[in-house]
């Protein structure tokens, strides 16, 4: 059986939104890094799945996914450690209780 | 591609490869200065920008063209972007050099970071290629990151610095997910080829890419309803930072926006137009709304700032005909003079007399009288009265609405300006009308009175003798189109 553009796209989609949802729902500022990772890499799949059957002459698709694979090893250094500077200081990595500044 | 046409190409980003020594030599300069002479590390850096203005500036007439294999523009809107943000790293360098030396120990690496953020604003307001746009804003956006975190050992930097990572990285992610979508819908990364086949791309598929796009730059431009996090970045951030943000970050991303929307998504059969209204007269309005209780200088001027997004929007969506992308050029730099003046301000107050509340400010008129005029010059700026920078800026962009038919947001334009005078006319009453808890004069630090004094000149000479910079704008509002 051939795996078409579509399954790709929707492992993808619903990958996306599986982060979304983790950003949006958890309060840990670790698991909120980690749903962006999940959206990340659903831009990933995309990526590479529409380079193999949209444009396979060029694989600016694969370069592109190296790119954010690399992005995202880098905001997972920088935000981690601003996780560790608040963590010193506040005591506390859930973000429903940083909260020193509201409107 | 030959091996002579690549060196010719190299010529053409001379500006950001000085940027990246200067701020290697920056970084290197840093070991060997001892503590409490840092601010020589941040002079260097200083006079590394200004020779690099000198390049940058020689290419606003040259002939627009991409290099690099085309992932690159060299065209007056970009190089006068590129200045815009030199400018501002400069002033912002200027205005912390005695400030932060108090506060931190590790002076000499925020003058590095702000060195390299500068230089990947560069790249954000040139890059016509996706994936060098995807690697600049996010380069942009890890620094800005760290620089708003950067007093490790206060909780409100700290607070600042994981909220805005958790909101940018999680636009930054929709975005690159937008990315994706444009990428497939078309098969190429570049902006021209993309432009090129989008007429025949699927017009849903295209406005999900384009809304999940507009996540991305409405978050660097603190665009409704993207916003939240700027509040809290600007007011929890050192105040150097916060004027930085502002505007370097706001520059960029309007660039970068104004560039995807006008050369790439307009051919193609998406009404953005009207979508940018919208999301421009959401922007003024709740802006200005939320400001107008605010007490904190620097939550007041995040909110302000938001609303001036939303004016600059007006030029995005007007794009068409001879005001709005000038009109989009003129403001930022308008903008750019006032709202760094306006922060000079508060870094200044905030650390002579350690508090950011408006109240505070009483009596500012007879402590420092220079610096309260100044004040009161930048408040007027920003409400858009004449003869100002930020009035030239609102003319031209109102000009543009009603130029391209969209009389409606001319008119929510002009309410809103009119209701911004409320609160910045309260920062100039606490000045002026109410009594000084002490009466002692305020010192002023060098490097601040010279920022101050640019800026100063700067708002009310544009808003003055303008034609000069009407023409630079007109002649740089060349936006490479295919």
């Amino acid at each position: 059986m051939q795996v078409g553009l579509t399954s790709y796209l929707i492992v993808a989609a619903l990958l996306f939104c599986l982060g979304l949802y983790g950003v949006l729902t958890r309060r840990n500022a670790v698991a909120i890094l980690m749903g962006i990772e999940l959206m990340l890499n659903a831009a990933n799949i995309n990526l590479v799945a529409f380079n193999r059957f949209v444009a396979p002459a060029a694989v600016a698709g694969q370069v592109f996914a190296l790119v954010i694979i690399t992005l995202a090893a880098c905001e997972a250094a920088v935000g981690l450690a601003l996780v560790m500077a608040a963590y010193r200081s506040l005591e506390t990595i859930q973000v429903d209780e940083i909260n020193l500044m509201k409107w | 591609m030959n091996l002579a046409s690549l060196q010719a190409d190299l010529w053409t980003v001379a500006p950001e490869l000085w940027l990246l020594g200067v701020g290697l030599l920056t970084l290197l300069l840093d070991l060997v200065v001892p503590a409490g002479r840092k601010a020589a590390v941040g002079l260097t850096a200083v006079v590394g920008l200004v020779l690099a203005l000198i390049p940058t500036s020689s290419m606003v007439l040259w002939q627009p063209r991409t290099v690099l294999f085309g992932t690159y523009a060299v065209d007056g809107f970009a190089v006068f972007l590129k200045i815009i943000a030199i400018v501002t790293t400069i002033l912002v360098i200027l205005s912390a050099t005695d400030s932060m030396g108090r506060q931190t120990r590790f002076e000499g690496e925020f003058y590095a970071l702000l060195v390299f953020t500068a230089l990947g604003l560069m790249l954000m307001a040139a890059s016509t290629d996706l994936i060098l746009l995807a690697l600049s804003i996010e380069y942009v956006s890890l620094t800005s990151y760290v620089l708003a975190g950067f007093l490790k050992g206060n909780p409100k930097s700290n607070e600042a610095g994981i909220k805005y990572f958790l909101f940018g990285a999680t636009a930054s992610a929709v975005m690159f997910y937008g990315f994706s979508l444009v990428y497939g819908l078309t098969g190429t990364t570049n902006l021209y080829q993309i432009a090129q086949r989008l007429s025949a791309a699927p017009v849903p598929a295209l406005y999900l890419a384009v809304a999940l796009m507009l996540a991305g730059f409405g978050f660097k431009i603190s665009m409704v309803p993207f916003h939240q996090w700027t509040p809290d970045v600007y007011e929890g951030a050192p105040t150097p930072v916060a004027a930085f943000l502002s505007v370097g970050s706001k520059a960029a991303g309007f660039a970068a926006l104004v560039r995807v929307l006008v050369v790439t998504l307009d051919p193609s059969r998406v009404n953005w137009v009207l979508l940018i209204a919208v999301l421009s007269a959401a922007s003024m309005t709740l802006g200005n709304l939320l400001a107008l209780p605010q007490r904190n200088i620097k939550r007041m001027l995040a909110y302000s700032s938001i609303s001036h997004a939303g004016f600059l929007l007006i030029g995005v969506a007007a794009f068409r005909g001879d005001f709005g992308t000038p009109g989009v050029l003129v403001y930022l730099l308008g903008y750019t003079f006032t709202q760094l003046g306006a922060f000079f301000v508060a870094t200044l107050i905030g650390s002579q007399l350690g508090t950011d509340e408006i109240p505070d400010y009483a009596g500012l008129a007879r402590r420092a009288p220079v610096l309260a005029l100044l004040m009161a010059v930048f408040m007027l700026s920003l409400t858009g009265l004449p003869p100002t920078s930020v009035f030239l800026g609102k003319f031209y962009v109102l000009a543009a609405a009603i130029d391209n038919g969209l009389l409606w947001l001319a008119v929510v334009g002009i309410i809103n300006s009119v209701i911004s005078l409320y609160y910045y006319a309260g920062v100039i009453r606490a000045m002026y009308i109410m009594p000084a808890a002490s009466e002692a004069p305020l010192a002023e630090p060098a490097g601040l009175q010279v920022a101050l004094g640019v800026t100063g000149l700067g708002t009310l000479i544009m808003g003055i003798y303008p034609q000069p910079l009407i023409d630079l704008a007109r002649s740089a509002a060349v936006l490479l189109r295919l």
